[in-house]
């Protein structure tokens, strides 16, 4: 099987108390803050790697990120992927979805043939959750997101492919039956991803990332970067606290006579 | 068309979902304030009893699209048929719930529209030249931003489930337009079975009283106070992100970016740190209360009323001071 596994990197979470917004630029000053895979990325890949070792073939990154992203995209191989494709151009930044959607679209009719995509639900920057089924819209095929369980295979007699997946939906789930190619966005509940081993550090020295630019991927600019985004974002801002702020420090006792008139003002005993 | 407000409407088994009248109301509003109409699309099998649910909501037209078959995947047919119907009568705005569906239906649609989409927002807004002003949660919530699509139309939205209120409007003269939905023979998507999950007692979304544990609780014991406390209150139990992690409570429980968004009259945090990722699930909340042994967390900086101690001493303390004061008041 051929498996794309779309990967994007981001701020590290456990430094996000250190970002903030430029007070005239009304841009985030990321400065410093370290990047990683996505965190539901690696669950993406963590289930082409078990797809891989049960069926054969071949798992492929591809990422669309700037140039200094090469680290991230490593430690992707890292975990045992074969190779990866980065794109990257100047052109390329401020891409919205539908713009960042196209872009990997025309990387993936590139790359050529494919049985399988699997994205992240969603990122914990952007988070929108719109590249996985756009990227499916581009490329023709279908896509389900909130992918919670791949059920397994099944290869028919004519060379075709069926795929049972669990898609998460919000009073329980769907068992869902679709032909490859398709692409699968998932959800954490999926799997655990593995751990990085040092042999896999050092294999992922010799493997190829190939980077392709916008001429390579022949995109014209006018459709990518901010030009070809339809939404444009108008304002960045921190969510306004209007809460009271009252603090006590109190016995217990005092501190749960206080509370409970407290709940008493709202007519809530 | 200028003003023409469409709200993408769900059902199962013939009940509307929530979201979707949440969403119908905010339509309603920006309707009425560009001078246009409203309307809701409907995709799905016998389903005339709906539409008619939605013209006495305040509807002014429901597009329905009918199937053939009533198990079909909302896939590229639908993505088809929908993308045919906007074509047609090109509506200014698009909305629908980030649900299990609307969240993957919404991009997909934007990408064959070429259009911009924003999601999950949880404020709309007219700014002066009539665009629409989407306001969304990144970074969990840390940032907000808000999304404009100037030129391409229809301007698209999900919304987050729960961030709407519902207001019901006068019964209107609407118009059910009925239309059948090809489905193109062999579909390359089936839904086999739909499975449902054990739902706890009061749900989280709709209870009035929250008491919410984090890391702090400690223990399945302490966890237990929780529960306590919320059966006195009538509340529901929510949880940060460990506690589920440590099997204290349940997934459904989960409150925050990647969980549930709550919006009761009063909330209680115990041994809640205060992380974005939390706070943007509660921030609606009328009255915050939090319980934390540090009076340096980031939560009471978020509160309306904080207590710093120890929640193993105050909730035995609050549990005995409620059941005090109902006895006193009942007279007992
Ligand atoms: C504050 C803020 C708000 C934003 N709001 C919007 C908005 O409302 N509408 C809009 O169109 N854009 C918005 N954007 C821009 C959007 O974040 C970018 O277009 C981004 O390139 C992709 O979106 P995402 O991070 O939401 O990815 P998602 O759609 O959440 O990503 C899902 C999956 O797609 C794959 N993927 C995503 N990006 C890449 C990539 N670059 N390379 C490889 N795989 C990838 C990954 O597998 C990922 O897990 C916003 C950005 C910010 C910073
Ligand atoms: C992408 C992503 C998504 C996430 N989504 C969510 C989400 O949806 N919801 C969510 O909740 N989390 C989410 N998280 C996790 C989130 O970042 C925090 O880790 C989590 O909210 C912290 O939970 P906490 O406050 O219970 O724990 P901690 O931050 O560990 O805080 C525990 C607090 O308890 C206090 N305490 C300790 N003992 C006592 C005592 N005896 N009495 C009183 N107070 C005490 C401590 O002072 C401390 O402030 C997400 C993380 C990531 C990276």
């Amino acid at each position: 099987m051929r498996i794309i596994v779309c990967v994007k990197p981001v701020p590290d979470p456990r430094h996000w108390n250190r970002m903030s917004l430029h007070p005239t630029l009304k841009v985030l000053v990321r400065e410093g803050i370290p990047n990683v895979v996505n965190p539901l990325d690696r669950h993406a890949l963590e289930e082409a790697l078990r797809i891989r070792e049960r069926y054969g073939g071949e798992v492929m990154i591809l990422s669309m990120a700037p140039l200094f992203s090469l680290s991230i995209l490593r430690e992707a191989l890292a975990m045992g992927a074969d190779r990866a494709v980065l794109l990257s151009d100047k052109a390329f930044a401020g891409s919205d979805t539908l713009a960042t959607s196209h872009i990997l679209s025309e990387a993936v009719k590139r790359i050529g043939p494919f049985d399988l995509i699997l994205c992240g639900n969603q990122t914990i920057d952007g988070w929108t959750g719109h590249v996985g089924p756009q990227l499916s819209e581009f490329l023709g095929i279908e896509g389900i997101s909130f992918v919670k369980m791949i059920e397994g295979f099944h290869f028919e007699e004519d060379g075709t492919a069926k795929a049972i997946v669990r898609k998460k939906t919000e009073g329980g789930y769907v068992r869902i039956e679709a032909r490859l190619p398709l692409l699968l966005s998932v959800v954490k509940e999926i799997n655990t991803p593995r751990y990085v081993t040092f042999s896999g550090i050092l294999e992922a020295e010799r493997k190829e990332i190939q980077v392709m630019s916008a001429s390579d991927l022949r995109i014209d600019p006018s459709q990518v970067g901010l030009a070809g985004s339809p939404t444009k974002m108008a304002d960045l801002f921190m969510p306004e606290v209007k809460r009271r702020r009252e603090v006590v420090q109190e016995k217990p006792e005092m501190a749960s006579k206080l509370i409970f008139e407290k709940i008493r003002q709202r007519g809530l005993i | 068309m200028k003003g023409e407000v469409w709200v993408y409407a769900e059902s199962t088994e013939r009940v509307l979902h929530e979201v979707s009248l949440e969403i119908l109301s905010k339509g309603r509003e920006i309707a009425d304030s560009l001078g246009g109409s409203l309307s809701a699309v409907l995709v799905g099998r016998d389903l005339m009893d709906v539409a008619k649910e939605l013209v006495s909501f305040g509807t002014d037209q429901v597009y329905w699209l009918e199937p053939p078959d009533s198990n079909f995947y909302p896939g590229v047919h639908v993505v088809e048929a929908l993308t045919e119907l906007v074509k047609e009568h090109d509506p200014d705005i698009l909305l629908l719930g980030a649900t299990s569906v609307g969240a993957e239906l919404a991009p997909k649609l934007a990408a064959r529209l070429k259009t911009g989409l924003s999601a999950h927002c949880n404020d709309l807004k007219i700014d002066e030249q009539g665009h629409l002003l989407q306001v969304v949660p990144a970074f969990g919530g840390g940032v907000l931003a808000t999304i404009v699509c100037p030129e391409k139309r229809p301007q698209m939205a999900t919304i987050s489930p729960g961030v709407m209120k519902i207001r019901r409007n006068e019964s209107r003269n609407g118009k059910i337009l009925r239309r059948e939905m090809p489905l193109n023979g062999k579909s390359r998507v089936k839904v086999l079975d739909s499975v449902k999950e054990e739902r706890m007692e009061v749900s989280l979304e709709k209870a009035e009283i929250v008491i919410a544990g984090g890391w702090g609780v400690g223990n399945k014991e302490n966890w237990q106070m929780l529960e306590d406390l919320a059966k006195l209150l009538g509340g529901a139990v929510g949880a940060t992100r460990p506690p589920v992690d440590e099997g204290w409570a349940r997934e459904y429980q989960m409150i925050g970016q990647s969980g549930k968004t709550v919006r009761p009259t009063l909330y209680m945090g115990f041994g809640i740190s205060g992380m974005m990722h939390h706070m943007v699930g509660i921030q609606d909340s009328e009255f915050i209360i939090a319980v934390n042994t540090d009076p340096e967390a980031e939560i009471f900086k978020m509160c309306d009323f904080g207590v710093v101690g120890d929640l193993k001493e105050i909730l035995p303390c609050l549990i005995q001071e409620i059941k005090k004061g109902r006895s006193e008041r009942e007279g007992f």
